[in-house]
């Protein structure tokens, strides 16, 4: 299996709707190529697995390893392991119920899909890069479309939203450049070269005092992308101006791409200073959890609900990164892909509630199962999920993240373990009191006496579009949720390659 | 003796026979229509830089006065395209103006000017080469004949130029006291550290620094890029700060090697100085042609992070960066140019609302100021990704994060323009604008020029290997 076709299909499918006129036609092309992207997908997971199963025990599997700028030892490696071939997994989902979300996208629909697929070619080549300047260069890819995509199509602030969200992910990619040169320039393959190559760096020892300077920022640089507290206030405002399509990317995939490269680049390649400044890590990742779920309590607007609860989930992500054992980070993984899911399911309903009744104000909506039985659906099986409710995939990973934490026999990480899993209380009020009031209840009426004008018309409930872009999200979140093993044996064999790495260290102390 | 000379000197001298034939078309009887003379010039260069690429000498002249080899070719055909585009943007403006044969005649002038510069291999050439190139530019700064501040901008540039000329110069008498010699091979040998060559290395520097613009020595470059015609200010901001580059990296970078530390400290002063103040002098900007010229003043500052790497993989980022700058920023030109020289506007307001009546210049627009910007997977971002990377190679990190932050600093205004063309209303925007087809080329292989020269590693390998 050719990894690249990867990127390659989503360039060809970019490609091939720049010439077209009407946005029927692109809207058809897009769906067509994103439905290719998840086929794909499903074919590399078969493929894993055939190969994982007939005894292939290689660190990263279908590698390619092309010269691209030789005389600077610069690469084009790729190759994937579990935890790759999940991030994938997830992408796939993500962009196709993304594109079939956005199917009434009438305003320069070209562009929007071009950007949309742009999107999606820089996460894909992001989570099967094995070399840092590949690596860095897809990261950067997937940054400008999102300006562009909330500066257009947005709403509310959203050029402040829209520059905010730039700038601040620019000096993420900016800080882990610097993270990036000073690995490179501390490497040596035996003969004098230095190398990029994932791979090759793990086996080497990088000087314990060169890891404690270029960790911070490397992992700080990832953590802005997956709001890593205090740098997490591009979340909140990227997130709620963002069109629907884009804010499942955001949130969906974006973050993750953050939580990866920690767990990829900082983590796995500088494991020393990695258990130096964990505590660090989890004194912030607890913060963020316990903050997130707090400031979400006081929202009053639907996006920014889902934004700031993200901040607290995406914490669960650093918090088992940070906790450093082998269940921790699988838990990490698990609530990458979890909450990639469910938050992209909760953007996509509370963009259609968005679009029937022009408002996101908890307080002015109220009795939607009356009159859109389908999405309210949706939106409680979305907040179900995130408050943790077995059966769905967010409790999956939590456990997993909350077990991998008990692990250590350590006060201080029992402490944090203890607040972090009472925020799920937390989060349980917050998304029943939305439910409640915006899906429950009596129908608001206007000074006539009758449901709000703009709530009636033709069809008021979800079309098909976006019928089938819910299920997909949730079938996805179902099958973590009832058969969580499958995705566990999927991430484990790649834990456990970085527990190699973060493992030898334990083992010297 | 006569074929060598003929041989060595192709690129000079093909110059030198355009300038001829546009000399005895000016003397002729007959006046040319405008139209014609352009599509004639502009084919006469698509010769001289196609030639370029043939049959590439190697050798010295004049007793080693002049020397060329396939890196020095290189740089030639990058200034000769460069010309050639710009040659092509302007043809909307050039097409109006009575004094075709004599613009053309200038620029090319200080093209060959450059070229000298370029080969030399002495310093009594280089400066004969750099006065050749500079003079006729303030002329060419007074293109708009009935526009005021093009006297203006003429009158800065000729000042600011023989003050700088006056400080090499300076420079250049001081060293040849202490050395007692100009060819550059012996002063290398006789170069140890003293004082008296440190203090004429930092008139040299801060004669360069005049020439690229860099800061202190930056404060003529906003005024005369907004007097200069467009064309003008795109040959001031890429082909003539290219050349001076050129020759800094690939002549003073090997000469001055004894010497390397104190070059070092003050290449590092003035790489911090530069890009801070242009980044933050290009926040404020309204018009666009001075907004482009604070914005290239910031590029050199991340050109002058590669200049202290003094490696090869230093000499070659920069070279790579200079051909993908002359891609970006002419791109960035070529769209304000034809705008300019169409409907006459000029400021950030009046391009808001550009994307509804004018999708493809927003596009080439947008692209080249993304490249410039650094965004993958546009040229620029190879351009700067090498260039800090040559600058960490030295191991000293605190350059490389003034750098890497600077260029999110530099991000937020080239978004500026971004937001204003996609995002924001305008009710009278810019009009549909109907170009000729020469700029359109022109755009058209700027635009390409940025999609592969990146992905492409070949440019980057070459110069690589030229440089080993």
């Amino acid at each position: 299996m050719n990894l690249s076709l990867l990127i390659i299909l989503p360039l060809l499918t970019a490609l091939a709707i720049l010439p077209l006129k009407a946005s029927k036609q692109v809207r058809v092309v897009s769906l067509v190529g994103a439905s290719m992207q998840f086929i794909l997908v499903f074919i590399l997971l078969y493929f894993y697995w055939n190969e994982r199963s007939s005894g292939n025990t290689s660190v990263m599997l279908f590698e390619n390893n092309y010269p691209w700028y030789a005389p600077l030892h610069i690469n084009y490696h790729v190759g994937v392991d579990g935890i790759s071939v999940a991030m994938i997994l997830l992408t796939a989902f993500v962009v196709l119920a993304g594109v079939l979300v956005s199917w009434n996208v009438e305003k320069l629909s070209k562009e929007f899909f071009f950007l949309l697929l742009l999107l999606s070619l820089g996460a894909y080549g992001f989570f099967i890069s094995l070399d840092l300047f590949t690596l860095f260069f897809f990261l950067e890819v997937a940054v400008i479309p999102k300006f562009l995509l909330i500066g257009i199509w947005g709403s509310g602030r959203k050029e402040y939203s829209a520059m905010k969200l730039a700038l601040m992910l620019m000096t993420g990619s900016a800080l882990v450049f610097v993270g990036l040169l000073g690995l490179y320039f501390n490497t040596n393959d035996g003969n004098g070269q230095h190398t990029f190559d994932i791979l090759q760096i793990a086996q080497m020892n990088i000087p314990v005092s060169i890891q404690k300077i270029f960790f911070p920022f490397a992992f700080v640089g990832f953590g802005i992308f997956g709001a890593l507290f205090p740098f997490h206030t591009w979340v909140p405002d990227g997130h709620s101006s963002a069109p629907t399509a884009a804010s499942m990317f955001l949130a969906g995939i974006s973050m993750k791409l953050g939580g990866y490269g920690c767990l990829r680049v900082a983590t796995f390649l500088m494991p020393e200073a990695a258990h130096q400044y964990s505590w660090i890590i989890i004194v912030l990742a607890s913060i963020a959890i316990l903050y997130g779920a707090f400031a979400t309590m006081m929202q009053t607007d639907l996006k920014y609900i889902n934004a700031y609860s993200s901040v607290s989930h995406c914490g669960f992500v650093l918090l088992g990164i940070g906790m450093l054992t082998k269940t921790a980070i699988t838990g990490a993984v698990m609530q990458m892909v979890s909450h990639g899911l469910m938050t992209a399911l909760f953007f996509a309903s509370i963009g259609m509630i968005y679009d029937r009744t022009h408002t996101r104000q908890v307080a002015q909506l109220g009795g939607l199962l009356k009159i859109m039985p389908f999405i309210s659906t949706v939106f409680v099986i979305a907040g179900l999920c995130s408050l943790g409710l077995p059966g769905f995939s967010g409790f999956v990973a939590e456990v997993t993240v909350f077990m991998g934490s008990w692990q250590h026999a350590d006060n201080f990480y029992r402490i944090a373990t203890i607040i972090a899993c009472a925020s799920i209380v937390v989060t349980a009020v917050y998304i029943l009191r939305a439910v409640g009031k915006a899906i429950m209840g009596p129908l608001p009426l206007t000074a006539e006496g009758s449901p709000p004008h703009l709530w009636r018309g033709g069809e008021v409930d979800a079309r098909w579009n976006e019928k089938w872009a819910a299920a997909l999200l949730i079938v996805g979140i179902v099958m973590i949720g009832v058969a969580p093993f499958w995705l566990n044996d999927l991430v484990t064999p790649g834990t456990e390659t970085m527990m190699k790495n973060i493992g030898k260290v334990v083992m010297l102390k | 003796m006569l074929t060598e000379f003929l041989y060595l000197m192709k690129a000079e001298l093909m110059i030198t026979i355009i300038i001829f034939i546009l000399l005895f078309l000016k003397l002729g009887s007959k006046e040319m229509k405008a139209e014609n003379m352009l599509n004639f010039i502009n084919v006469l260069l698509v010769i001289n830089l196609a030639a370029g690429f043939f049959n590439i000498p190697t050798g010295n002249l004049f007793g080693d006065m002049f020397r060329t080899n396939e890196l020095f070719t290189l740089e030639k055909n990058f200034l000769n395209f460069g010309t050639l585009i710009i040659s092509l943007q302007s043809y909307d403006w050039l097409k109006n103006h009575k004094h075709v044969p004599e613009f053309y005649i200038l620029l090319l002038s200080t093209l060959l000017g450059m070229f000298f510069m370029i080969s030399s291999s002495n310093l009594l050439m280089f400066y004969l080469g750099l006065e050749l190139s500079t003079i006729p530019l303030a002329a060419l700064c007074n293109f708009d004949l009935h526009q005021r501040r093009s006297s203006e901008a003429a009158f800065k540039m000729i000042m600011s130029s023989a003050f700088s000329s006056g400080l090499l110069l300076f420079g250049i008498s001081l060293l040849y006291g202490s050395t007692g010699t100009l060819d550059f091979h012996e002063l290398t040998l006789q170069l140890n550290d003293n004082s008296l060559q440190i203090f004429s290395l930092i008139l040299l520097i801060a004669g360069f620094g005049f020439k690229i613009s860099a800061v202190p020595f930056h404060l003529w470059t906003a005024d005369v890029y907004e007097g200069s015609p467009v064309a003008v200010t795109s040959y001031l901001s890429v082909v003539s700060k290219g050349a001076i580059l050129f020759v800094i990296v690939s002549v003073f970078y090997n000469v001055f090697t004894p010497v390397a530390n104190s070059w070092y400290n003050m290449i590092f002063l003035i790489s911090v100085a530069t890009m801070i103040i242009g980044n933050l002098f290009a926040l404020r900007q309204q018009n666009m042609k001075r907004f482009l010229a604070f914005s290239s003043i910031a590029q050199v500052g991340f050109i002058l992070v590669g200049l202290t790497a003094q490696s090869t993989e230093g000499s070659s980022s920069v070279i790579y960066f200079i051909l993908i700058y002359i891609f970006s920023n002419l791109g960035a030109f070529g769209v304000i140019s034809v705008v300019s020289a169409i409907t006459g506007k000029e400021t950030m307001d009046d391009y808001r609302g550009f994307y509804k009546t004018n999708p493809l210049l927003t596009w080439v627009l947008a692209i080249s100021l993304f490249s410039l910007a650094g965004i993958p997977p546009l040229a620029g971002f190879f351009g700067k990704f090498f260039l800090l990377f040559a600058g960490a190679g030295k191991g000293n990190y605190s350059l490389i994060v003034i750098a890497a932050l600077n260029m999110v600093v530099s991000l937020y205004y080239y978004l500026k323009v971004i937001k204003a063309m996609f995002m924001d209303a305008n009710e009278n925007p810019i009009e549909k604008i109907h170009s000729h087809w020469q700029p359109k080329i022109a755009m058209g292989i700027c635009v390409g020029g940025i999609l592969i020269t990146g992905i492409a590693s070949g440019a980057y390998n070459y110069i690589h290997s030229l440089l080993k």
